[in-house]
């Protein structure tokens, strides 16, 4: 196990001292007793003493840091045959930021169980502060040794090399220090992509099923499916909204529209297409897309529609959703559709790529509810439920509906809750009273 | 012998791996012994790597002199002395001896003529060769004490006359009339290929598919086409029954095939080469916590067994079983014991293979099959001796080199090469791998012309579609 060295109280009333200068480098080794570092404070300069043998690991708080708080951790000693990749998990835990009170204040405002905004924010800029100070390797680095192949992996993977420990000759990066960083990260939002596994890592004997099995190449559809969506339910702090939609009007008005013309046919999906696309044009806030250091407002609000095919999900895109009356809505999501699903594909990669917003609608299986993962870089998703008969409360009494269970997930950076809700609230409104989609 | 004086390191087995681990111990300035029962060097350099390349050389030599008249030049006569032959093996076997024990005294490295044998944990007790014994508490040992040829029990024994092993193979009193040889490795082959060039019908059985089954495939046919070319039979898929001396003069050896039949076949000489087991008997082993496997020891990636301060390096802990493993594996152990800074672990990856028949083989990394194997995405490149002007120069036209990348990366996974001189040119893969090398790297190498180098940059364009000369 790694051992934390904590800030030593040098008397009984310290709080807080500087790290003078640190005697053992990272990388040395350490006997008990060995002399670690000279602390200061206003009073005194003393030496901190080893009482563990192994290696100075990582030292935490450089030369000169000041205001280090008594029992933070200030290095780590790996004891023998330990690994520097026991630091990385070692620090999420051990940094320990200077109390603030604006911090204790705003954790008291919680509202629904969504975590307050302000907090958070104070908190993610504390982590980016964590990061830096946990990516300068060593100072005055004026160069960064790599191998070639290291350097082009790093770049495959969108992963900025001078933030890496290098274990090769002379602090020399490596194909292996590479492969350790992408195992340990996150990914990082603003790319979108995340590195495929390296081959030949093979699973885990323990989690080996013994049952027998046929294995069949994962197809490409199926590689981008599984690379999007694990990146999306990684990296994205989904929650969930649900709100039951009455659609016993709605079902009228189709029903009406539908006989009229035997040119349309418009189903369910097309009226939550033309509703969400409305709503959002009433809350423009939602639709965008987290690029961190900015939000991106989408001018133009285009719907993805999920649609099943053979081997996996296309989501062909409503172009300006809010602009278009439901009958080329309907007459465009069924020919999206058809187009998906026909042999080979014939959807160009504009028609699917993209989008600001999302739809699925599971409702034709009979599933009641659900929640869909947001397809990066989107902001949000809507999940459809089946419209079926339910029992509702009528004028205060038990009564028969026809209701449709609407589920959103959303991205917290960028929609917080009370936003989200009045979206929904907005969305509810258009499909419960369709009449005012005219408006 | 001081028993007094307690060493820092004790090596047991003075070979490639032991010797070099001792100068390098001295060089960092910790007191160190090396017990060696038998000459310094080791097998290596005295029953194994030098004098085979001494004794393959004079049948490149005979070689060229039968192509003569290919070049202009005439010889009156091709006659060779077996004698002689061997006799400069010996010499050169000699000569390294005797440059090792220098290299020793030099670095100051106290040379004991004995055996060490573990008594209990933490002592070793040295006999040397007047039978006088001395006991010694250790800080560190290496055990370096090598392989020796397999038997086959009950199927086939060396018997110094007509079934031989390495050793008798290479010193022959006489070039046998006919010759099996049973083991297709590089071992097998390489004596095969001695004395088919001096005229003695051979033939070579190996039981798995193809021989040097730890090459590439591709390269495993060249060579057996270029071997069966030049005349040897050869046998794969076959498996030895049962070998039997009939006299001093004659051993019959009955052979199952790969369609299930058997057949009896007669020879003058057989040589076994089927595969090498560690030297890890007479250690007294059994005082220790020391592990072995199939008769190798147990090791992790720092050579430390399993007994606190004891480590094992080179063909003792078992494959590959070559020279220039050990010796790496001597550096990092001692290295390691000295706290010397950023020593990394062996990259087997990176250990490269070489045959020295005609044509020779050479060999580094994850072959076509093996990478595939391991779920790689590859390119690979092909060049051919024909399309170089050097081979076609030296009248050398036999051969490929192939390289295998990392489609993804650019990774050089593989290099495996089959002709005139490649186990002199396989280090500029082996360098390119350890400096984690991309192709681009070598693309914008610069290398030579006319040379057969070239055929290595020629390789590593045609696998990406760029190649000049083909």
């Amino acid at each position: 196990m790694p051992i934390n060295v904590l800030m030593p109280a040098l008397s009984p009333t310290m709080t807080e001292g500087n790290i003078a200068s640190w005697i053992k480098k990272e990388g040395d080794k350490i006997s008990t007793g060995d002399l670690l570092c000279e602390i200061e404070t206003d009073k005194a300069t003393m030496e901190i003493e080893a009482i563990n043998d192994g290696i100075l690991g990582k030292i935490i708080t450089p030369d000169g840091t000041e205001n280090v708080p008594v029992n933070a951790v200030i290095g780590i000693i790996l004891e023998d045959g330990e690994e520097a990749s026991l630091l990385d998990d070692n620090n999420a835990k051990a940094i320990h930021k200077p109390d603030n009170n604006a911090d204790s204040d705003a954790k008291k405002q919680i509202d629904n169980g969504v975590p307050n905004t302000y907090m958070e924010s104070k908190q993610a800029s504390a982590d980016s502060e964590i990061v830096s100070k946990k990516a300068s390797p060593q100072k005055n680095i004026a160069r960064i040794f790599s191998s070639p192949l290291a350097r082009r992996m790093a770049s495959q993977a969108g992963l900025d090399i001078t933030t890496i420990k290098g274990s090769g000759p002379n602090g020399r990066i490596v194909k292996v220090d590479i492969e350790l960083a992408l195992k340990n990260r996150t990914v990082d939002p603003d790319q979108g992509k995340v590195e495929i596994e390296q081959p030949g890592v093979s699973l885990d004997k323990t989690l080996r099923s013994t049952s027998p099995y046929e294995e069949i190449k994962t197809t490409n559809i199926r590689k981008v499916i599984a690379e999007r969506l694990q990146i999306a339910k990684q990296t994205i702090p989904h929650f969930y909204l649900n709100i039951d939609c009455n659609v016993d009007a709605l079902l009228e008005v189709r029903q009406d529209l539908n006989s009229r013309n035997s040119d349309y046919n418009i189903s369910l999906n097309d009226f939550v297409i033309f509703a969400s696309a409305l709503a959002l044009k009433q809350m423009p806030e939602c639709n965008a897309s987290w690029m961190k250091e900015n939000i991106r407002f989408y001018s133009s609000i285009d719907i993805s529609i999920a649609v099943a095919i053979d081997d996996g999900l296309v989501t062909p895109i409503i172009k300006n959703a809010d602009q278009k009356g439901l009958g080329t809505i309907a007459k465009e999501s069924r020919a999206l559709a058809d187009r998906a699903r026909s042999k080979p594909m014939s959807l160009k990669p504009e028609e699917y790529q993209g989008g600001t917003f999302s739809i699925s609608n599971l409702g034709m299986f009979g599933i009641k509810e659900f929640s869909a993962i947001i397809n990066p870089p989107q902001s949000m998703i809507l999940a459809i439920g089946a419209a079926e008969a339910r029992p509702i409360i009528h004028e205060n009494a038990l009564a028969i509906g026809n209701v449709m269970s609407c589920t959103l997930s959303v991205d917290h950076r960028v929609v917080d809750g009370a936003t989200a809700a009045r979206f929904l609230k907005v969305f509810k409104g258009f499909i419960e009273n369709p009449l005012t989609m005219l408006l | 012998m001081d028993a007094n004086k307690t060493y820092d390191v004790i090596i047991l087995g003075s070979g490639p791996g032991g010797y070099v681990a001792a100068i390098r111990s001295a060089q960092l300035g910790l007191t160190t012994a090396l017990v060696e029962r038998d000459k310094l060097g080791g097998v290596c350099l005295n029953w194994g790597c030098i004098p085979t390349k001494a004794l393959l050389r004079a049948a490149d030599i005979r070689d060229t002199i039968l192509d003569a008249e290919n070049f202009g030049l005439s010889f009156s006569d091709s006659n060779f002395d077996i004698k002689q032959i061997i006799n400069r093996s010996r010499q050169a076997a000699m000569r390294l001896s005797k440059g090792v024990e220098y290299l020793l005294n030099k670095n100051k490295v106290d040379v004991i003529k004995g055996e060490g044998r573990f008594t209990k944990t933490n002592e070793l007790r040295i006999s040397n060769n007047s039978d006088q014994t001395t006991t010694h508490n250790y800080n560190n040992v290496i055990i370096a004490t090598g392989a020796r040829a397999k038997s086959l029990p009950n199927i086939a024994e060396p018997n110094g006359t007509s079934i031989w092993t390495y050793k008798e193979a290479m010193t022959p009193q006489s070039l046998p009339k006919s010759l099996l040889v049973i083991g297709g490795g590089a071992i097998g082959v390489e004596f095969a290929s001695f004395y088919l060039r001096f005229g003695v019908p051979v033939t070579l059985i190996e039981s798995m598919p193809r021989i040097l089954p730890s090459e590439d495939e591709e390269i495993s046919e060249l060579a057996t086409k270029q071997f069966n070319d030049q005349g040897m039979a050869i046998k794969t898929n076959s498996t030895l029954k049962r070998l039997v001396a009939v006299s001093n003069n004659s051993v019959t050896a009955i052979i199952q095939n790969s369609n299930g039949s058997e057949e009896n076949l007669t020879f003058h000489r057989a040589i076994l080469a089927v595969g090498i087991v560690g030297n890890t008997e007479n250690l007294g082993l059994n005082n220790t916590n020391v592990k072995t496997v199939k008769g190798h020891i147990k090791t992790d990636q720092w050579m430390k067994t399993h007994e606190s301060g004891v480590y094992a390096i080179g063909d003792v802990t078992g494959p590959p079983w070559l020279a220039h493993k050990a010796s790496h594996e001597g550096i990092i152990c001692i290295e390691r014991i000295a706290n010397f800074d950023g020593v990394a672990p062996l990259n087997i990856d990176n250990i490269p293979s070489c045959t020295y028949s005609r044509p020779q083989i050479a060999s580094v990394g994850l072959t076509e099959g093996e990478a595939l194997e391991n779920g790689y995405k590859i390119k690979i490149g092909r060049f051919p001796f024909s399309a170089n002007g050097k081979a076609i120069a030296l009248g050398e036209p036999q051969g490929m080199i192939k390289t295998i990348f990392d489609d993804k990366t650019g990774e050089l996974l593989g290099a495996h090469m089959i002709g005139s001189e490649v186990t002199e040119l396989i280090h500029g893969y082996t360098i390119a791998k350890t400096m984690e090398c991309t192709e681009a790297d070598l693309i914008h190498t610069i290398f030579p012309h006319p040379t057969l180098s070239e055929m290595m940059h020629e390789s590593v364009l045609d696998a990406y579609n760029r190649s000049i000369h083909i």
